[in-house]
């Protein structure tokens, strides 16, 4: 199924962004997790009908998008694909929360009007956040930074693992779909029920290829324990981006720095 | 030097379900040797390989890898012995990236910092895989893979090398270049192989196993000269050998003064 394959390339794209070599590509993985946990938390946060004050958060994404030589519309596009669902959170706050909250002219704009544009904001902000950490990090290498943070070292493992064979389940999944799908000739072939049986047949081969690949570790010397180099080096650079990030965001927090900005300018201009 | 050799007696192998993959198999592998199993499929070559680093244990007889039986105790010290290169080598890379999955064996064997760099970057460099190191497996030709699951192997300076089918798969460029790099290997080598060619090229002995017994065991050009042999073991004459189809001469014979 090209959509599969489609799905894969893209996903590849993603992965290749974090070799990189920007000088946030070199920060250490801890600095970039940390940074990005204090961001969602902060995001999150907030009171259920604040709008203007997330709008400064969009910040943090667009400078790690324009440092670390990321493609906005590409990872714009990634984030577009979760809005809908975050739009289905929100879906009903404007039928059951009528009270009017702002009014702009002759417009009464309700309080779930508000929430709902504030569910989808800070589901962009978060989702995108996320992003941008994969994208100049890499998953592996924020599996590992977990690990250093105190993340049990099998659930690092099991990550890692589980990553690098989405590759190899995806593309295997691909193929059998393809050859069921040229073999139905347009139709639905046997429709439904023919995926039962594809989908055993790619566990089974799951289950095989975790039995080869084990085969490999244990000749290779693996004796339960994985051992990993120790590589990260928390530095100055890496302690100034998680300062400086960490102390924005929780000013931000604090302060609505919309509002500072309105009535910084409508002071000059009275 | 004795921890070169493979010596196996009498190898007998029957899986849960009840199949015989191996009935008797013995043979003597000495240091430096390049030795091909070959056979049809189903004749028990994976399974015999299997057994050569103990992942499958034998239903009965005896296997000695250099100084050592192969039993429980010396499951470690064997499994540094042998290399194993996998035939997939989706398998045997697992790791994240390149110098990782080369890293692998050496940090289970304890080396760290500088030792562990320079043993991973000249395995990597051993087959001309270096500016790979920093790519995820998943980015790799198979070539590259096929060469790096080898520089994962090497790095544990094993003294023997087995390897299952290693050039299925690649396309006549990285074969040839694979081959090339296998003849400049010093170790003792066990290859498993349908590329007669290759066999031809690499290995002076050739063990031919048929239904789970060693059909036969000598010197591979002889071997390849026993077409009644290679037939009734449902093999053929590697196309090197075969007459050339515009001018009937063989090469082999066309090659000779």
């Amino acid at each position: 199924m090209a959509s599969i394959d489609g799905a894969l390339l893209d996903f590849k794209r993603l992965d290749r962004l974090a070799a990189g070599n920007t000088a946030l590509h070199r920060l250490d993985p801890r600095a970039k997790v940390l940074a990005t946990l204090v961001f969602i938390v902060s995001v999150v946060s907030f009171g259920r009908y604040e709008l203007s004050a997330l709008i400064p958060f969009f910040i943090f994404p667009a400078v790690i998008i324009g440092m670390g030589d990321l493609p906005a519309g590409y990872l714009a596009r990634k984030i577009a694909l979760l809005c809908p669902f975050a739009l289905a959170v929100g879906m009903f706050n404007p039928v059951f929360d009528t009270a009017v909250m702002v009014q702009v002219g002759p417009l009464g704009i309700s309080g779930g009007w508000i929430s709902c544009a504030s569910i989808v904001v800070r589901a962009v902000l978060t989702v995108g956040a996320a992003l941008v950490l994969v994208a100049v990090t890499g998953f592996p290498a924020i599996c590992r930074a977990m690990e250093h943070l105190g993340m049990p070292n099998a659930f690092a493992v099991q990550l890692i693992l589980l990553y690098r064979y989405i590759f190899v389940l995806t593309e295997e999944g691909g193929r059998a779909s393809r050859a069921r799908e040229l073999r139905s000739f347009g139709k639905k072939g046997l429709g439904l029920s023919s995926y039962g049986p594809l989908l055993g047949t790619l566990l089974l081969r799951t289950w095989m290829r975790a039995e080869r690949v084990h085969m490999a570790m244990l000749a290779r010397g693996f004796t339960g324990a994985f051992q990993t180099r120790q590589e990260f080096r928390f530095g100055a650079p890496e302690m100034c981006y998680l300062l400086g990030w960490a102390s924005l965001f929780i000013f931000l927090r604090l302060h609505n720095a919309t509002q500072l900005l309105g009535a910084l300018i409508t002071g000059i201009f009275q | 030097m004795s921890h070169h050799i493979v010596a196996v007696k009498n190898l007998r192998h029957v899986y849960p379900d009840g199949t015989a993959a191996l009935r008797d198999v013995s043979f003597r592998i000495t240091h430096g040797e390049s030795v091909a199993i070959i056979g049809a499929n189903g004749a028990g070559k994976s399974t015999l390989l299997l057994h050569l680093n103990g992942y499958l244990t034998p239903s009965s007889g005896e296997i000695q890898i250099g100084d050592f039986p192969l039993n429980k105790c010396t499951l470690p010290q064997i499994r540094r012995t042998v290399g194993m290169v996998f035939q997939d080598p989706d398998d045997q890379l697992f790791m994240p990236t390149v110098y990782d999955d080369v890293a692998f064996g050496p940090l289970n064997l304890g080396l760290s910092g500088a030792d562990l760099d320079h043993c991973v970057t000249e395995a990597l460099e051993r087959v001309g895989a270096g500016h790979l190191a920093k790519k995820a497996p998943y980015h790799l030709s198979g070539g590259e893979k096929r060469r790096v699951a080898i520089a994962t192997v090497l790095s544990m300076s094993p003294d023997i090398l087995v390897m299952d089918e290693p050039t299925n798969g690649l396309d006549p460029y990285a074969r040839r270049q694979l081959i090339g790099l296998l003849k400049d290997f010093r170790h003792t080598r066990i290859f498993t192989s349908h590329d007669l060619d290759m066999v031809l090229e690499l290995c002076e002995r050739t063990i031919i196993l048929k239904d789970g017994e060693v059909r036969a065991d000598g010197v591979t050009r002889e071997i390849f000269q026993d077409e009644a042999l290679l037939a009734e073991c449902r093999l053929e004459k590697p196309l090197s050998m075969q007459g050339c189809p515009v001018c009937g001469q063989s090469r082999s014979l066309a090659k000779a003064p």
